[in-house]
């Protein structure tokens, strides 16, 4: 019989990326033992690929800010669906986290009196991304894993959880294997804290890491945690277009945030046309009015550019679509005749070096062609928004793969900072729970032995087909029903092509030894990824409208009926999935004053400081 | 499109042999690319490392035709692909299987550098000009190509009293911090093993985040190192005015005061 080896937690983290580590801080500052499992080594999880900065109302470059005026801007942008007591934690403690971060070490870029600098971008209304170059995620990621090690995380490098464990409706821990040996692990553990990341890897066009296959959402659905909102995706405007095999890695928004400009075939900068009616007025009209800011005129208002992501993608598709898009079917990216060359090189040196190697292309002389990526998932597992508990006990979730906080669009740099904020909560309240179980729990044996032979089966499956080729097959159909655009007779169809790629999912043969097989990986990373698929394509059926990361063809506008409404995504006694529409939490006469203030001077406590 | 021959190593910590596999290839095509085409088509237990594919995460390193290079920033149309192309594990470390090795010697070894310490009090104002020299250390992406090349690991597997420039460049990273008040000289000259290092600069051309690896962080930790332990009055001078720093940049003297 095939073994296993069991260690023992009263928290397991999943995840190392910021939010794990984050609350694996947390965790063990309470005095909890915590196991930290990552299906990388340590320092390479996604976040490592941040770039742009993270966002917090320190006031440093503009005294007008504070939480308040994020606050509204996060709603704003998440289009009012976000849960409001999140964004009011939310904002009110990442300015803590930041500096937390730079007293554990990190070394942010500075204003000129010597304090952490910020910088602009798209949806937020003053300069607020405290950033690192366009390196903040590997700043974030280096700080976090330096402080974990300072206080003594046991760290499960390549491991992968495969299920989570239950007992008498608790979560109790989690079967994974080493990915280098192919040897089992049984985690017991008295809590355990997901913090796996997104699922841009169900796409084929993304600007996702190869680890963000949407496992966290898959293991807590299955063992009933609800999902929400899984219907809004984030298709990040500006993704590399050339050549075809960088299609999708990222080109930051820091690059409009430092004055860059988006101009089609024509040579027009087509986002002055692009302004939606709830923006209308707070960004500037004219060329002339949007040069004055970017020389730091201050009664100038931003240029539309910095508009938020949904907006700026559709601008761009519609630019593309109707024929005035660059050769390689995106739009162009003007930072060169912007800025100095010097400028250029040391506020966004990797975008310099990322052109320069794998397009060939020197941005300080030429525009970049840029056009949609998959990117972010503003849905998730849905979570007490003090707490980040789910409703399945001892299940608690922090990151991307939480929801709730970003609504119907995340404004960039609101990850980073969600990362820190929540992974914090997650940790702390996962440690307390911890510590009052008391009575005894178990981990069924007879359930990992089972799952075990599973995640086994295809060694002992001759006929089965190439992992391989069926996840390109899930991302291209995905890409093309359930992508930037969507559409019901498209979406239904997708749902019976994942029905069929299910069953195939089981249905896989992989060869070789157990070591290191990335066949193998890639044959139980599909059985989680289709899952979670079918839990997408469900919820965009359901939002007839569109609404921030999600654009349905067939119901071009928002629709008041949706307004305010979060789709539940639950699972069924029998396994299957169903969406249960639930109204939005009454906020509180005082925070809806905030959301809906015309005025910013009105949120500002040190006007003309 | 045309085709490109890849003599690829398969095989694990006790030993292998390099096997061809012939593709089709397009136009933009990093050598990444080459292997995830192989494991798709021919090869699906064919092991390597990767993350980002955009020379962020350091996951990817190995030796292509000889020259440790990260795979997915290194173009097809960079390298002479009318000839095999040769792919190899980094070398310095053992092979767990095929490309990916075991590097986790480099996790151990970075346990003996003393972690970031503030001052006491400090009312955290730094500027940019202070920083500057530190955030270029802290652009390491932790490939462990410069660990590869530094031929005390990779010919003298000097792994026990040696650090290596990776951890090197950590340990000024924090010993420039401006606010930073630890000492890590004791470590850099015994467990550290800086004396080891004879400034070839070989990891320093490896380097993919151009971080002057050689010049800019070990010559500068050696000079402090000789200053503490073989200078006596310099020496004396810093003990008598307590930390390096303090005596170095004044902003931050002035900062821990507060
Ligand atoms: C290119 C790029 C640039 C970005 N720039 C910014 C920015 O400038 N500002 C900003 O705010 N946000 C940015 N984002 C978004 C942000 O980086 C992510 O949302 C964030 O890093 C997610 O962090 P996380 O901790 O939730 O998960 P991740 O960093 O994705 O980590 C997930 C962890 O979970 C582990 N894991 C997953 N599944 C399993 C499993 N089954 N078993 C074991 N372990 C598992 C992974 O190995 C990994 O360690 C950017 C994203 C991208 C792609
Ligand atoms: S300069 Fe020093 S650290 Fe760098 S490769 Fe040479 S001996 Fe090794
Ligand atoms: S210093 Fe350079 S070569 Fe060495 S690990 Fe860091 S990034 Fe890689
Ligand atoms: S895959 Fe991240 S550096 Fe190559």
């Amino acid at each position: 019989m095939e073994s296993y080896t069991i260690h023992d937690y009263d928290v397991l983290v999943i995840g190392a990326g910021g939010a794990g580590l984050r609350a694996a801080i947390a965790a063990i500052e309470q005095g909890a033992k915590v196991g930290v499992v990552t299906k990388s080594l340590l320092g390479k999880a996604h976040t490592v690929m941040a770039e742009g900065g993270m966002a917090a109302a320190m006031g440093n470059v503009r005294p007008e800010d504070n939480w308040k005026v994020h606050f509204r801007d996060t709603l704003k942008g998440g289009g009012m669906l976000n849960n409001w007591k999140m964004v009011e934690n939310y904002t009110k403690e990442a300015p803590d986290r930041v500096r937390e971060l730079e007293q554990w070490g990190a070394v942010f870029d500075r204003t000129p009196d010597g304090r952490i600098n910020q910088r602009n971008f798209g949806g937020h209304s003053y300069p607020r991304l405290a950033h690192v170059g366009d390196r903040t995620g590997l700043e974030l990621i280096r700080t976090l894993q330096d402080h974990a090690v300072k206080m003594g995380i046991h760290a499960h490098m390549e491991t992968t959880i495969y299920r989570l464990l239950t007992d008498a409706g608790r979560v109790v821990g989690a079967l994974g294997f080493n990915r280098q040996t192919g040897d089992f692990l049984v985690f017991r553990a008295k809590a355990v804290v997901l913090a796996t990341g997104g699922l841009g890897r169900i796409y084929q066009v993304t600007s996702n890491s190869w680890e963000c296959t949407g496992d966290g959402f898959s293991l807590a659905s299955m063992v009933g945690a609800d999902l929400i909102d899984m219907e809004f995706i984030q298709f990040h405007p500006t993704g590399m277009v050339w050549p075809p095999s960088v299609m999708g890695i990222l080109v930051t928004e820091g690059v409009r945030g430092e004055g860059g400009v988006l101009k089609n075939s024509e040579g027009r900068r087509f986002m002055f046309d692009n302004v939606p009616e709830r923006y209308k007025g707070e960004f500037a009209e004219t060329e002339e009015e949007a040069e004055r800011w970017l020389q730091g005129d201050r009664n100038a208002r931003r240029p539309p550019e910095l508009l938020t992501r949904d907006v700026v993608a559709r601008a761009i598709r519609k630019e593309v679509n109707e024929g005035r898009g660059s050769p390689h079917g995106g739009v162009f990216l003007d930072i060169a005749s912007r800025r100095p060359a010097d400028y250029i090189k040391k506020k966004l040196p990797s975008m310099y070096h990322q052109f320069m190697k794998l397009g060939n292309l020197d941005i300080t002389k030429e525009p970049m062609e840029v056009g949609p990526t998959c990117h972010y998932v503003m849905g998730g597992v849905r979570v007490d928004p003090d707490t980040q508990a789910t409703n399945v006990p001892g299940l608690y979730a922090a990151g991307e793969v939480a929801g709730g906080l970003h609504g119907a669009n995340r404004l960039g740099g609101n990850s980073l900072s969600d990362l820190v904020v929540f992974g914090r909560r997650a940790g702390l309240a996962a440690a307390e729970y911890a510590a009052k179980q008391t009575g005894s729990y178990q981990v069924d044996e007879a359930q990992v032995r089972a799952y075990i032979a599973e995640a086994l089966q295809p060694f002992n499956n001759p006929q089965g087909e190439n992992p391989f080729a069926l996840m390109k097959e899930l991302r291209a159909t995905m890409q093309k029903n359930a992508g930037i655009m969507r559409e019901e007779s498209e979406l239904k169809a997708q749902l019976e092509i994942l029905a069929n790629l299910k069953k195939r999912a089981w249905n896989t043969s992989v060869s070789g030894s157990r070591a290191y097989n990335p066949g193998w990986h890639t044959a139980l990373d599909m059985r989680l990824m289709v899952e979670i698929s079918e839990a997408v394509v469900l919820a965009a059926l359901a939002r007839k409208e569109s609404r921030g990361g999600h654009a349905r063809l067939d119901y071009p506008d928002p629709d008041p009926t949706f307004a305010k409404i979060n789709h539940i995504i639950r699972r069924k006694s029998d396994g299957t999935l169903t969406v249960v529409a639930e109204p939005l939490p009454e906020m509180p006469e005082e925070l809806r004053k905030i959301a809906e203030a015309k005025d910013l001077k009105e949120l500002s406590d040190k006007v003309g400081a | 499109m045309s085709t490109v021959t890849f003599r690829i190593f398969r095989g694990d910590r006790n030993g292998g042999e390099l096997k061809d596999y012939t593709i089709e290839v397009q136009e933009g095509m990093v050598v990444l690319d080459a292997i995830h085409q192989i494991q798709a088509e021919q090869a699906p237990d064919l092991a390597c490392r990767w993350n980002c594919k955009a020379g962020k995460c350091g996951s990817c390193g190995a030796e292509v035709n000889g020259k440790p290079t990260l795979m997915c920033m290194t173009r097809l149309d960079t390298i002479d692909t009318s000839k095999p192309v040769t792919v190899r594990p980094m070398k310095t470390f053992p092979v767990i299987r095929d490309l990916a090795t075991d590097v986790k010697w480099n996790y151990e070894a970075n346990k003996k550098i003393k972690p970031f310490t503030p001052a006491p009090n400090t009312d955290w104002i730094m500027f940019q000009e202070d920083v500057d020299r530190v955030q270029e250390f802290r652009k390491c992406i932790e490939c462990f190509l410069c660990q590869n090349v530094c031929h005390v690991l990779r010919e003298h597997d000097e792994k026990t009293g040696f650090i290596g420039p990776r951890l090197l460049v950590r340990t000024a990273s924090l010993e420039m911090h401006p606010l930073d008040v630890e000492n890590r000289l004791d470590m850099l000259k015994n467990e550290g093993g800086i004396g080891y290092c004879n400034i070839t600069k070989c990891c320093t051309e490896v380097c993919p985040e151009h971080i002057h690896i050689t010049d800019n962080a070990i010559i500068p930790l050696k000079e402090r190192v000789v200053d503490e332990y073989y200078d006596p009055i310099l020496g004396f001078f810093r003990r008598l005015f307590g930390s390096k720093k303090q005596a170095q940049t004044p902003s931050s003297g002035q900062a821990a005061d507060d």
